[in-house]
């Protein structure tokens, strides 16, 4: 059975937070981990993109730009002037 | 505001000789605008150091946006604090850059009310670039901006604001409608313009003829640039009104043919139609006489890019012709298949055109299910290794063939 878009929204925002200061994730990067994780049968590039957007909307995550685009957690800005 | 901070010797320098200055701009907006004020402050700063006093910030933007604000702090915000926060906001422009004034004035208000009121028009992307405001402004802004029709341009790892020559609203050499295309391109694609799925950004630009007055051929990962498949329309009582003008048909125009595939006796223009490379040089010099063929459409390229990580790359021809009522589901179909691969195999920060290169050209025509063609070679005719034609194949040496003989 597909996974839900809830559950692979889920996996992305635990990976994202573990990764955190480690290494700067592209949608890109999440899409392709989810499908390695369930399989392409049961989560399709589709799935994420829409994945993706429920976290975006809903606040839990923002993209961040450091050359290339990422996904992160909101967070003070470093280069932010106190 | 003491006055030591209004001088700008340096910046000073700038206001000198004949052409305009930016820095007589914001002076000028300078007298009614803070902002603007600090701006002149710290730029002079920063010429005074010889560095940079902005720092760039990471995740500022609207809600649900990845792109369309770049973030920008001072590094110096005790000095200048109403340039603190300086952030950039890309705007999408219309098609082809038509506003009424109505519009123009009120974008100029929302910005006078919410940030510097400095602009750009236009970036090199083609966006409007509104420079200057703070983190707390930018969804007012924003939703002003929306309320009037328009919405945030592409910046980071999107595809950027698509753009387009003004083609057929003013241009007759248009071979196909640019601005119809760039709009649906535009509206199409509005969640990769928005937010960010690829290794890096991803451009088209949309010229409807050679003469690619949107540079496309050098700035899109995707050009899209009209042309011809018929012969050069020629009007001969025109060409000869040109030559009886004073133009010199055969320094002017056939000395200039890349392909030297014009003749004139004097009398009568010939074109060898066959060896045209659709350069429109003659067309740009005999508008009266010469227009491009009526069998229209596109010839679509691929991975152009200005130099950021590496040097500077012209696109190579994808597809030579798509007819002009073919080119938008040729567009989407390959699209499609092309971000797919590059989703796949791109690196972070590397454009289409550099993963062609590393992977190789028939690598991605492979993956896309296009191919080969003459047309991708810049000079096929001299390539001694590349046989288009059965007919041209040299048979392979018989066995033994080309060894000394046994004695
Ligand atoms: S690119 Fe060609 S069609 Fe477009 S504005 Fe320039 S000359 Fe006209
Ligand atoms: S368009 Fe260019 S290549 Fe073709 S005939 Fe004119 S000058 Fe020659």
């Amino acid at each position: 059975m597909a996974v839900s878009v809830e559950t692979i929204a889920e996996e992305m925002y635990k990976m994202v937070v573990e990764y955190l200061g480690k290494k700067n994730l592209k949608s890109t990067d999440l899409t392709k981990a989810m499908i390695a994780k369930f399989g392409e049968a049961e989560c399709t590039k589709d799935d994420c993109k829409h994945a993706i957007r429920q976290l975006i909307d809903s606040g839990r995550c923002v993209y961040s730009y450091f050359g290339g685009s990422f996904i992160t957690i909101p967070h003070k800005e470093g280069a932010a002037p106190e | 505001m003491p006055d030591e901070k209004k001088k700008t010797p340096l910046l000073d320098e700038l206001e000198k000789g004949p052409w305009p200055s930016f820095v007589k701009d914001i002076k000028a907006a300078a007298e009614t605008q803070p902002m603007a004020e600090d701006l002149l402050g710290q730029l002079e700063l920063s010429y005074k150091d010889k560095i940079s006093h902005w720092k760039h910030g990471g995740i500022v933007g609207v809600m649900g946006y990845g792109g369309g604000v770049i973030g920008r702090y001072s590094d110096v915000p005790e000095q200048f604090p109403n340039v603190s926060h300086f952030h950039t906001m890309r705007v999408n422009m219309p098609s082809g850059w038509f506003y009424t004034s109505d519009v123009l004035r009120k974008i100029c208000d929302i910005w006078e009310k919410h940030g510097s009121g400095l602009f750009n028009f236009h970036g090199s992307t083609g966006d409007i670039i509104l420079l200057g405001t703070k983190t707390d402004e930018l969804e007012p802004t924003f939703s002003e901006l929306t309320h009037l029709g328009f919405d945030l341009g592409g910046s980071g790892s999107v595809m950027r604001t698509p753009s387009a020559c003004v083609g057929k609203a003013r241009c007759e050499w248009a071979c196909y409608d640019t601005m119809g295309m760039c709009n649906e391109i535009t509206h199409t694609y509005q969640d990769e313009l928005h937010r960010p799925p690829f290794p890096y950004k991803f451009k088209f630009k949309f010229s409807g003829c050679p003469n690619d007055c949107v540079a496309s051929i050098a700035r899109a990962d995707l050009s899209i640039i009209g042309t011809w498949k018929d012969d050069i329309q020629q009007d001969d009582a025109a060409v000869a009104q040109y030559a009886a003008d004073g133009v010199d048909i055969q320094k002017d125009v056939c000395d200039h043919c890349p392909t030297k595939c014009m003749s004139w006796d004097g009398k009568q223009l010939k074109i060898n139609n066959r060896e045209c490379v659709r350069c429109m040089h003659c067309i740009n010099v005999l508008p009266k006489a010469l227009r491009p063929g009526k069998e229209k459409g596109a010839t679509v390229l691929i991975g152009a890019k200005a130099p950021i990580l590496q040097g500077a790359q012209l696109s190579s021809v994808l597809i030579p012709f798509v007819p002009a009522d073919e080119i938008l589901d040729t567009l989407k179909e390959l699209v499609s298949r092309i971000w797919d691969f590059w989703g796949e195999y791109g690196n972070n920060r590397e454009r289409v055109g550099e993963l062609i290169q590393r992977m190789g050209m028939a690598t991605f025509l492979d993956a896309i299910g296009l191919d080969p063609v003459p047309e991708m070679v810049s000079a096929p005719r001299d390539n001694p290794y590349i046989f288009f034609r059965k007919e041209d194949e040299v048979p392979e040496p018989e066995e033994g063939a080309g060894e000394p003989k046994q004695k």
